[in-house]
């Protein structure tokens, strides 16, 4: 019996999200008495797999081969549930990522395992097996019991901080051939965002809405964000005009972000926008309306006009990064 | 070409949710109820597909899992344009529960495109949909925000982590769609409304089927601490409360 984690790679490389997820199932398995195998698939060098061993896995299954550079959820999930029943897994973790989403439902119908999806803390019990996750968009929490043998837990992004530890895991070659190991989808094109900090990634995101005004507004809001070394986002109005692109709507049906920092400009702050963003840890607003809901989301606030103070804030902050 | 559009009900997403006593439920009282907002991007999408004759799609189904008292959201899909709509009687918050039902009405009906929203806004879940295609042993594309067809294939655009890919899959096959899909959702006509009142909604009752999770309990989240105002004129003390207060910069 041990604990299964799936840590997915870009091109090879592990990003922190792998490490979160490895460092959350050596915590689930420190509370079930047991230990991690991470499971890798494609092509990663020896060295860049050493890495999960340094956030607690024990023991690495890596499934090379040319035909995963394709996200084919199919033959993702055998390869994770014959893994899983290799090793005797009892409990599964996977990021709640696109990836993610597309994965563990179908292990969990091929392992008949309950999934608590979108989990931000460890398990409250292990029996019964019963976790926290967020539900009505942010509006409540659950407590799930899973009371399936088998449980799959998907980890919400930046919630579980990663933890390094000095440690040798095992790299075991598995090899998975066949049919069932073959996916179906044909890639015909692909873009790949570079050069930007992924929204779902950034610890600090900088985010407009509607009372920016204008696209043309958006300088030293990006200026900001790239002082702060974060990403930029927006509110759903703003996509809708195309002022901004479609990936940077966070809210309720947009990107659920869970930033250390947000900072949402010109925002009103409605239900739909806080379901996305909720899970920050630290909000700051800056709107003109004092009444604005997003003021009774933020712990920081500022009333005024994002295009006088956005500039101010921008050189305090090349102040202290000088 | 049939189309699925599998709907869930979830209370408008505007409402202040409470809690009803025991805490295991919300309170319903008051609640409208909508279909859930990426259901309605893929029905949205189902219509723009069928307007379009030379796509070859003939149909368009919606499928529910829900007690009777959820028939108006399926009537409202059927004013905004669906051809048919199913309902399998019964009530479940578990997610492989609901996905084994509509499994079953796919094999008995028979679709070439099943369309589920990613996620909807009461359990959050994103699982529906991946679970019926594995249900079914088909292929499925998720995160998908695009969906064409040329030459009677369906070429689809879904977002991967980190970038966007153009993909083809054999039919059928379970497209989980999100923003971006589709624009604005439809409003029913005057004559969507009347038609709908005569046509017939569809009742199978459920499958004998276990399930893996229950909710216990409910809770509402921590209340935030008061907001901190500081003068717009001095936004540097921002900077400086998030670098040594917050400690997040």
């Amino acid at each position: 019996m041990s604990v299964l984690v799936y840590t997915e790679n870009w091109d090879g490389k592990f990003k922190k999200l792998s490490f979160e997820l490895v460092s959350y199932a050596s915590a689930v398995a420190k509370m079930a008495g047991t230990s991690v195998t991470a499971v890798s698939i494609g092509k990663v060098e020896e060295s860049e797999l050493k890495k999960l061993g340094n956030y607690g896995a024990q023991k690495i299954l890596c499934a090379e081969g040319d035909q995963f550079t394709v996200l084919d959820s199919q033959a993702y999930a055998a390869i994770i549930s014959e893994a899983a029943l290799k090793e005797e897994a009892k409990i599964i973790v996977i990021s709640n990522n696109n990836t993610g989403k597309a994965v563990a439902p179908r292990l969990s119908v091929r392992l008949k395992a309950g999934v608590g999806s979108g989990v931000s803390k460890l398990p409250l019990n292990l029996n019964p097996f019963t976790v926290y996750k967020r539900t009505y968009s942010g509006n409540a929490f659950a407590h799930v019991v899973i009371k399936s043998d088998i449980k799959i837990l998907t980890l919400a992004q930046n919630s579980f901080d990663p933890a390094e530890t000095p440690n040798n895991a095992v790299i075991e070659k598995f090899e998975v051939t066949g049919e069932n190991f073959t996916g179906r989808t044909k890639r015909m094109d692909i873009q790949k965002q570079s050069g930007k900090i992924l929204l779902t990634d950034a610890d600090i995101v900088v985010s407009g809405g509607r009372g920016m005004k204008s696209s043309d507004n958006w300088a030293p809001l990006v200026e900001l964000a790239s002082a702060l070394g974060g990403a930029t986002a927006c509110s759903r109005p703003v996509s809708d005009e195309g002022w901004r692109p479609n990936e940077e709507h966070t809210g309720q049906t947009g990107k659920i972000i869970a930033p250390n920092l947000y900072i949402a400009v010109g925002i009103s702050g409605a239900t739909q926008h806080l379901a996305g963003i909720s899970s920050s840890k630290y909000i700051v607003a800056i709107n003109t309306d004092k009444d604005a809901p997003i003021f009774e989301a933020a712990q920081y606030g500022i009333v005024g006009d994002a295009m006088k103070v956005l500039p101010k804030l921008v050189a305090a902050v090349k102040e202290i990064k000088k | 070409m049939k189309i699925l559009v599998c709907i869930s009900n979830v209370p408008d997403t505007t409402t202040k949710i409470k809690l009803a006593e025991g805490n295991s439920t919300i309170d319903a009282a008051g609640i409208q109820w909508v279909i859930n907002p990426w259901d309605e991007l893929s029905l949205t999408k189902a219509l723009e597909l069928r307007d379009d004759a030379a796509t070859g799609i003939k149909s368009i189904t919606v499928a529910h899992v829900g007690p009777a008292s959820s028939e108006p959201v399926m009537r409202k899909a059927l004013a905004i344009g669906a051809d048919d709509a199913i309902r399998v009687n019964a009530d479940s918050s578990d997610a492989y529960y609901v996905a084994a039902q509509l499994a079953e009405v796919i094999k008995k009906e028979q679709f070439d495109l099943i369309l589920c929203g990613i996620e909807s806004s009461d359990y959050n879940g994103s699982l529906v949909g991946g679970m019926i295609s594995e249900f079914l042993g088909i292929p499925s594309a998720s995160a998908v925000s695009g969906i064409k067809m040329e030459n009677g294939i369906p070429i689809i655009t879904r977002d991967i982590d980190g970038g966007k890919e153009l993909i083809e899959l054999p039919v059928p096959f379970v497209a989980i769609v999100q923003k971006g899909i589709a624009k604005e959702p439809r409003i029913a006509s005057m004559r969507g409304i009347m038609l709908a009142r005569t046509k017939q909604i569809k009742v199978y009752e459920p499958l004998a089927v276990e399930t893996l999770t229950n909710i216990l309990i409910l809770e509402k989240p921590a209340p935030r601490s008061a907001c901190r105002f500081i003068d717009a004129e001095n936004p540097g003390e921002l900077i400086d409360l998030l670098r040594n207060e917050a400690k997040v910069i």
